[in-house]
């Protein structure tokens, strides 16, 4: 064991006869989910404002095309679509660790959701970037 | 030890609390994240139609503005604000307000408000724009 005190002091005794150690990854997916969290506030503000005048002026395909055809539409919109996508990941996660007590039940279900959140990211980036360029 | 593992308390489960503001508050967080996950295949079927052109995107349209499709869209306008406000909480307790139960449920009833007025203004300014009110 790297450290010294890994071996004996502050360990629980059920922690050592686990010998899992540590999962070296601390506060990192709590701090991320803030931290997108945070982003999605002025983001989520701006989507919802968008689809509004959007469907205000009818949402037609020219409208929609026009809409995307702003630079700046489309780097929001792909701000917007990472930033909920990441905090949709985080958020699925710890609903999964938390209601699936089966081991293999568990690790597939994170594996299945993080690969579509993941194919649903390319897949609407893309879009944006095609309906943008 | 496992001998007595029959005989552990075990904690109440659900059935058995009494429903307080602050549980319902959690829960429907949650809850509302979990309906905000799966709101985004509608933002990626728009944005996927509307770059595979306006056959599709006329698709996508359609059942945007159809009952079921608005009473979707309708939910889900709840739902974000719900998550925004409620969001904006935990945010505020992670940097040390509103931790006490009273602030806290005081809090609760805030955005059960906000989130309600929220959704229903924008509902009302979205028919209202688009002629239909």
């Amino acid at each position: 064991m790297a450290n010294k005190w890994e071996a004996t002091a502050f360990k629980s005794p059920m922690s050592r006869v686990g010998g899992l150690g540590s999962a070296h990854s601390g506060v990192h997916h709590w701090l991320h989910q803030k931290i997108t969290a945070l982003a999605n506030i002025p983001l989520v503000l701006w989507a919802i404002w968008s689809v509004m005048t959007l469907a205000a002026a009818g949402a037609s395909y020219d409208i929609v095309r026009g809409f995307f055809a702003q630079p700046i539409n489309g780097i929001l919109m792909i701000l917007f679509l990472l930033s909920v996508f990441y905090h949709a990941a985080l958020g699925l996660q710890v609903v999964i660790e938390d209601y699936m007590h089966s081991e293999k039940m568990k690790m597939l279900s994170l594996i299945a959701v993080k690969l579509c959140l993941f194919a649903l990211t390319v897949a609407s980036v893309f879009s944006v970037l095609k309906l943008s360029l | 030890m496992s001998t007595n593992q029959a005989n552990r308390p075990l904690s109440p489960h659900i059935q058995v609390w009494k429903w307080t503001l602050t549980m319902a508050m959690s829960i429907l967080h949650r809850v509302s994240g979990i309906a905000l996950a799966l709101g985004l295949l509608m933002i990626v079927w728009m944005v996927v139609a509307a770059a595979s052109g306006q056959e599709s995107y006329e698709t996508f349209l359609w059942f945007a503005t159809s009952l079921f499709g608005q009473l979707l869209l309708f939910g889900w306008t709840g739902a974000v604000y719900y998550h925004l406000c409620s969001g904006i909480r935990h945010l505020l307790m992670d940097a040390g307000y509103l931790m006490t139960i009273p602030q806290a449920e005081k809090a609760g009833k805030v955005i059960f408000i906000v989130s309600i007025a929220m959704t229903l203004a924008t509902w009302g300014v979205l028919k209202l724009s688009s002629g239909e009110m």
